[in-house]
């Protein structure tokens, strides 16, 4: 059944009318082109898809548009304040926190979300944090090392 | 058939257009690692172009995977050419472009490639530095330049850019000249670790991968998959999809898909096809495919034989026969295998996640009887490859769909289609036989690989009695259901064989050491002729504080070494193991590495740490189950992959070694980590595990065994 839903998408209100079961992924990738949130499992087991909903971390390829009513989203591509990359999309730079870059955008997600809740994890909170994203790269101990240096540089808040 | 039919010369170098551009010819490097075959035919296979506007224009076929290429041949352009880095541009794997490659992968890139573009950007430089001397009447030896500008260097006030340069001059070929590469003490750019050329793209969602290309009117695409391999399709019935708008329905020689505007719709109408399919029986399965393999692979490839065997068995105080086993192992890369196929008026283009973008544009001329010319693969960012990637099954199912429909297409393979036709590491088994004298001296060395090949098979020691044979070396199967061997897709995993090998010959050398009761280094080095080894042992060591505790109280050391793309490497890990469960954690390792230049240390580095990382994967846990022809694994619920609370502390030593040139990072480190891990476990256990991966099933089956006896 089609429904109507709006929501904040990035800082930006939007109103789309698709089917009430549609998965937020797929409405990101092609109804707004934002591809940024990535197709990884579809079960959300890897992470990929992380998105920002209320700044908690949800699975986009599980979420439901009717899910979205009023709610605030916000995306890989919504991180940059005034042209600026957020603290830990630089600390992700700075430490080499990536290679191929695929699972790049659910970590920056999920250790937002963490941050959102915890602005003092230790490490052991950041790895307990990040076991469900998966990496096949292999970047994870530069990973938890750039969301550690953002940790004590407060820089997150 | 000429390879360079892709575009032919005059339009290329129009279609670069004014400016300056620099070709270079093979050099025998490059022309060896391209097998002579597949050589660029006509008179270049590296070249840039400098624009009026001063950018450079790196035009090379390799491809970026996450591996960091991207990054380092640019700063090898930059130092030989004297640019800044960031002035420079790198095209990859656009087949219209780039030079013709074979392919990304077996860590050739810095190896092979990279003498080629440091030949091309040094001759541009030489080029540049005449054009200047001409301009300014003085030697090239009365210039200098200084991040793309010429000065004559008793008089400052003459200088010229090299976009100024490009301005007055026509394209130039650059082949009289014999360029001098920099030595290492004259780099500026390589040797140094700046951040990631791809990092801002890929932090901020810009990166383009193949699945986020969009078109005009481009569909979606789903394919009907059977539901297992050797399956043939009896029935089909398409008859739901009647009811649906906006459907398009492709069923033609076997080629049944949906497409649709939205991936969902594609997906929702693919699940509404009833078909009925034929089964083979299933007859193989995990526990009898090592058994069929020695059964099936009977002809060997002798890859060393030498000395007095099985004569000199009878030197040998004791002889120790051990069988080592390895099941199949997927890629999972985190990006499916996509496609955006694109066919208009003859002509096709291809956006696609391949780790060979010219022999996929070659399959792809072949597949739909186009002339080369007409067929154009761009390579965007790929989400790993690890080998798999090499396959590309989805760009021919993407050509197809396209040339049918008239629409431009999308075929992007879900996680459970990618476990499926994933082209696995295959199952492998290896049979060995060695003694050592009474001077711990090994005096009888005779090895058996079946499956995994030849890689990593000959080991790095002193063997004066050794035969080492390999049997179904090159079982890389595009149709693998047909040789009966493998019932499924198998090919090159990062490291592809020497991760089995050196498992292998490392655990054998462990289980002789410990038969002497030796500390497992001191054996090694006592069986060791080469100096190169010998003292990147020493490093190792003393980095990591070694020593061969064989405590067998749940904690122990492990070491294991391998040369592999002309790169030593030795790696050295402790572990702990939990008796009750069998979960084995791994503390922390140290990877010494001599691997000659180093181009990015940084760099090499990371590849070194996600070796180590994705090696843990084929050590502890990953292992296809399969029912036959059936794909038990379609996810990451039961494959299980290495995670943030697996990876250990990963302690890199890069052993200094300018006087040789660079060799290959991508692979070394994997390729010791199912031994070094396994070698720990022993310590720590005085169990031995001969099957990867050592899962806690295994271990507590291994601990139980033990306690028995």
């Amino acid at each position: 059944m089609n429904i109507s839903v709006k929501f904040s998408l990035n800082g930006r209100e939007v109103h789309i009318e698709a089917e009430e079961d549609q998965k937020l992924l797929w409405l990101l990738r092609t109804e707004f082109n934002l591809t940024g949130t990535k197709y990884g499992c579809g079960v959300g087991m890897c992470g990929a898809c992380s998105v920002l909903i209320d700044n908690r971390a949800v699975r986009s390829c599980k979420t439901e548009l009717r899910h979205l009513a009023g709610t605030k989203v916000i995306t890989v591509e919504g991180l940059e304040k005034d042209g600026k990359l957020h603290p830990l999309q630089q600390a992700f730079i700075d430490h080499g926190a990536l290679q191929c870059g695929y699972c790049t955008s659910g970590m920056l997600i999920d250790a937002l979300a963490l941050l959102h809740e915890n602005p003092k994890p230790t490490r052991a909170d950041i790895i307990l944090h990040m076991e469900h994203n998966l990496c096949r790269c292999g970047a994870h101990t530069r990973i938890v090392d750039a969301i550690e240096s953002v940790v004590k540089t407060g820089a997150a808040a | 058939m000429n390879r360079s039919q892709g575009i032919n010369r005059r339009d290329f170098l129009k279609s670069l257009g004014s400016g300056i551009v620099i070709l270079t010819s093979a050099n025998p490097l490059v022309t060896l690692a391209q097998n002579a075959k597949f050589i660029y035919p006509e008179d270049f296979n590296a070249y840039l172009s400098i624009g009026t506007n001063g950018r450079v224009t790196v035009f090379s076929g390799k491809i970026e995977m996450g591996q960091g290429v991207l990054t380092s041949q640019a700063q090898m352009v930059a130092d030989e050419l004297d640019v800044a880095l960031s002035s420079i541009d790198m095209v990859l794997g656009d087949t219209d472009f780039c030079p013709y490659d074979m392919g990304t992968f077996g860590s050739l890139t810095t190896r092979m490639f990279g003498p080629a573009l440091r030949t091309a950007s040094a001759e541009a430089r030489w080029t540049l530095l005449n054009l200047a001397a001409r301009q300014f009447n003085v030697s090239t030896d009365q210039l200098q330049i200084n991040a793309g500008v010429i000065t004559v260097t008793a008089h400052p006030e003459q200088h010229v850019s090299y976009a100024a340069l490009s301005h007055s001059a026509s394209v130039i070929h650059a082949t009289s000249h014999k360029a001098i590469l920099k030595t290492a003490a004259e780099f500026h750019q390589m040797g140094t670790s700046p951040s990631r050329l791809d990092g801002g793209e890929k932090v901020t969602g810009a990166a383009k991968y193949s699945a986020d290309i969009r078109l005009p009117r481009m569909l979606y695409a789903r394919l009907l998959r059977p539901p297992m391999h050797g399956a043939t399709l009896l029935h089909v019935d398409t008859s739901a999809l009647e009811q649906l708008t906006g459907v398009t329905l492709v069923n033609e020689n076997e080629l049944v898909a949906v497409l649709h505007a939205h991936p969902e719709a594609a997906a929702a109408a693919l699940s509404r096809i009833k078909a009925q399919w034929t089964l083979p029986a299933k007859t193989l399965i995990p526990e009898n495919i090592h058994q069929h393999l020695r059964e099936q692979l009977t002809e060997m490839k002798l890859l060393v034989n030498q000395g007095e065997l099985p004569e000199s068995h009878n030197k040998a105080m004791q002889l120790i026969e051990s069988n080592y086993t390895k099941g199949y192992v997927a890629h999972a890369p985190m990006e499916p295998h996509a496609a955006l196929a694109d066919y208009k008026n003859g002509k096709i283009t291809i956006w696609a996640s391949t780790q060979t973008p010219f022999p996929t544009r070659d399959r792809v001329a072949g597949l739909l009887d186009l002339p080369q010319k007409n067929v154009r693969v761009i390579t965007p960012f790929l989400g790993g490859g690890f080998g798999g990637k090499s396959a590309d099954q989805q760009v021919m199912e993407a050509a197809r769909l396209t040339r049918i429909t008239g629409h431009p297409v999308q075929v992007a393979w879900t996680r459970e289609e990618e476990f499926f036709y994933d082209r696995f590491d295959p199952a492998s088994t290896v049979n060995v036989i060695s003694g050592t004298d009474q001077n711990g001296k090994i005096v009888a060395w005779d090895y058996t690989v079946y499956a995994a090949g030849d890689r990593g098979a000959i080991p790095s020691y002193s063997l004066p009695n050794c035969r080492v044979r390999s049997a179904g070396q090159s079982l890389y199967e595009n149709a693998p259901v047909k040789t009966g061997v493998h019932l499924f897709g198998t090919g090159p995993w990062r490291g592809p064989g020497a991760n089995m090998n050196v498992f292998a010959i490392e655990s054998q050398m462990d289980i002789m050491a410990a038969e002497l009761k030796t500390d497992a280094l001191t054996f090694r080095l006592n069986n060791l002729t080469d100096a190169r080894m010998a003292r990147l042992f020493k490093v190792a060591a003393d980095r990591f504080g070694w020593f061969n505790s064989a405590r067998f109280r749940g904690q122990g050391y492990g070491l294991a070494c391998n040369i592999d793309a002309g790169t030593y490497v030795v790696c050295m890990a402790e572990v702990s193991v939990d008796a009750t469960s069998g979960n084995v954690s791994v503390h922390r390792v140290v990877c010494a590495q001599d691997m000659g230049i180093v181009i990015n240390p940084d760099g090499a580095r990371m590849q070194i740490e996600g070796g180590i990382t994705m090696g843990l994967g084929y050590t502890l846990s990953e292992e296809i189950q399969f029912d036959g022809g059936e794909i038990l694994d379609n996810n990451f619920n039961t494959y299980s992959i290495p995670r943030f609370s697996w990876v250990p502390k990963i302690d890199v030593v890069l052993v200094k070694n300018d006087a040789l040139a660079p060799q290959g990072g991508g692979e070394p480190a994997i390729t010791v980590t199912g031994a070094v891990i396994a070698n720990a476990i022993f310590d720590a256990t005085g169990v031995r595990l001969f099957q990867l991966p050592m899962t806690p099933k295994r271990i507590r089956e291994a601990l139980a065994a033990q306690q028995k006896t």
